[in-house]
């Protein structure tokens, strides 16, 4: 498989060369201005997002519609996790703190107004905080995400600023299936429930997309898999939205713990196990698998994804901070440039051209997930233990793909129990369900042996190494050793 | 003839832009309608706008101390197993 063929991307952002779009050619189907706009966005990229940071910042504080996977105690669920409370800033405190973080972390490249209700519920406040930010750090994206419901109102609006994402999250197309999911909507100065309520908020989700798409903004789809009662839905939401221009589609498991007071949560509806996720997001996505990387971040998240350094910059340290815009805006193209080019040199065929000599000699070992353990950079570089999401790649005889991430704490119980080494130990190897394979920098003893015991190969071998060619060196020597089951009854001659 | 908004309250701010009559206000702990201001939006608007967005059951009563969202309301939750999260 050729995976390098080479892209041309945007002339101002100084990656010229080939490979931006990382493992396969993940982006060749999206037009060039979209990939022009996306190289550079740790959401959307695979690549980006070892290297890019971005931001949120919580303004939005009030929302129009109630979704059951949701309490309103805490963040809109939609943007963040479920359970967590963000710090509402006033747009100018938030403009002061997007300049902070532009002048501390210059690969800061996107900020994003998520919560901690729906942005399109507070127009004010949004429009504000963008405004205030084009002024002042002209060159950072922004983006906004909504529950759609008043989108038709803003898109025009939305159109003229700078803003080139809009993320909706569209759960169903069907109001019966609505209905299960969102229990009312504020709309004309009513609650509304029920079908009803389904009904006006998919006409203005659909309608709010074509209004974007048509007048050439950026849309991304989240969707929330929910076992039972849209998941087999999701297929159809997916070939319709993107019949409609959104660019990519992504699919996030529904997140429902008791105890953080949702109706899901309460009714112990089940979440989808990470397999039954990655099946649908296979089913949905096709080849756009951007967004594998997705963690759900907090509304307030500041840095890298996986990372969240939200601490360091509290309203009392920004308030005392002194800004030289000009100083800012240079250091931060600087580091921006030498990231490009960092990202443009073509690591993935190092993978590929590994693999190909293993192609001839075992054609028939199966493809398999690993798991890897990395804080960022693209490089096997954590220790297990300290792990809190791993990257999953699937290799095989063709190559190292990119799945997505799986995190511990997706099956955590409730934070009291998350401190124990062994249950923390257990979450890990629940979360590992399927792999065959973990790589990380080191790992202790104990966990090597559980590990061991679940089926799953610890490795340290690979430490330091550039993540696809560890994965496709790991997948070499355990196929030559023969630890990889032959593939049904396919004989050696298909290759 | 006026409403109230209680400790249940989550300081969203969905309520404030709404009322006609100016009478709410964002305060600690928690939101505050003025009661010589609200007009339980008679006159304005069929429903009290406030109580048609908060979403929080039992943070606005009436003048009885009636809840307007009574529990389970909102959220769909059995109030047996709200009483049970309690
Ligand atoms: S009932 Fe109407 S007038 Fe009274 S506080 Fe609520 S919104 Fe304002
Ligand atoms: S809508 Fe309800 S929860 Fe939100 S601020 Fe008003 S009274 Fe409080």
């Amino acid at each position: 498989m050729a995976t390098t063929t080479p892209i041309e991307i945007g002339k101002k952002s100084g990656c010229s060369a080939s490979s931006c779009g990382s493992t396969s050619d993940q982006m060749s189907h999206l037009p060039e201005h979209i990939r022009e706009k996306v190289f550079n966005h740790p959401c959307y990229s695979e690549q980006a997002h070892h290297h890019f940071a971005r931001m949120h910042v919580a303004v939005a504080p009030a929302c129009n519609i109630q979704c059951n996977y949701c309490n309103r105690k805490y963040d809109c669920a939609n943007e963040s996790r479920p359970g967590v409370v963000s710090e509402l800033l006033h747009p100018d405190q938030a403009i002061k703190k997007v300049i902070a973080v532009a002048a501390a972390i210059p690969q800061m490249t996107v900020v994003g107004i998520a919560g901690p209700g729906d942005p399109l519920a507070n127009p004010e406040r949004t429009f504000a905080t963008f405004r205030g930010i084009a002024e002042y750090a002209p060159d950072i994206k922004l983006c906004v995400s909504t529950n759609g419901l008043s989108l038709p109102q803003h898109a025009e609006e939305l159109s003229r600023h700078n803003i080139d994402h809009v993320t909706i999250t569209i759960n169903t197309l069907d109001e019966e299936i609505g209905a299960e999911i969102y229990p009312w909507v504020f709309w004309n100065n009513r609650r509304i429930r029920g079908r009803a309520a389904a009904r006006i908020l998919i006409e203005q989700q659909q309608r709010g997309l074509e209004m974007l798409t048509e007048r050439g903004v950026l849309v991304k789809v989240n969707s929330v898999m929910i076992p039972g009662v849209n998941d087999e839905h999701l297929k159809e939401v997916s070939r319709v939205v993107k019949s409609k221009g959104a660019f990519l589609h992504n699919v996030m498991p529904l997140i429902a713990e008791p105890e953080h007071g949702t109706y899901y949560g309460t009714m112990e509806q089940p979440s989808p196990t990470a397999q039954e996720l990655q099946s649908l997001q296979d089913a949905c996505a096709g080849d756009m698998n951007m967004m594998r990387h997705c963690r759900q971040c907090r509304a307030d998240a500041v840095g890298l994804l996986g990372e969240d350094r939200g601490a360091e910059f509290t309203m009392e340290k920004i308030e005392a901070m002194e800004f030289d815009y000009d100083e800012i805006r240079a250091r931060r193209a600087a580091v921006q440039a030498s990231i490009a080019e960092e990202m443009a040199k073509p690591k993935v065929q190092v993978a590929t051209v590994s693999l190909s000599s293993l192609k001839r000699r075992v054609a028939a070992t199966p493809p398999v997930l690993m798991a890897v353990a990395s804080k960022g950079g693209n490089v096997v570089n954590q220790h297990f233990g300290h792990a809190t999401e791993f990257l999953v790649y699937e290799a095989s005889a063709s190559g190292v793909r990119f799945i997505g991430t799986r995190r511990t704490d997706q099956y955590c119980v409730g934070s009291d129990h998350c401190d124990e080494g062994e249950d923390k130990l257990a979450l890990a190897i629940t979360a590992l369900d399927g792999c065959r394979a973990v790589l990380c920098a080191r790992i202790g003893i104990t966990p090597w042996e559980a590990l061991e015991a679940a089926g799953i190969k610890p490795d340290s071998d690979h430490a330091m190494e550039p993540i696809e060619e560890a994965v496709a060196a790991l997948y070499t020597a355990m196929a030559e050793a023969g630890e990889l089951e032959i593939a049904g009854s396919v004989d050696a001659s298909v290759a | 003839m006026a409403l109230k908004i209680v400790a249940a309250c989550v300081n969203c701010w969905a309520c404030e832009p709404l009322c006609p009559s100016k009478a709410i206000s964002a305060a600690v702990p928690h939101f505050v309608i003025d009661a010589k201001k609200c007009s339980e939006c008679d006159g304005d608007y069929a429903d009290a706008q406030c109580a048609s967005i908060c979403p929080i059951e039992c943070a606005i009563v009436d003048a009885a101390g009636v809840p307007l969202n009574p529990p389970g309301s909102l959220t769909n939750i059995p109030p047996e197993k709200l009483a049970a999260l309690a």
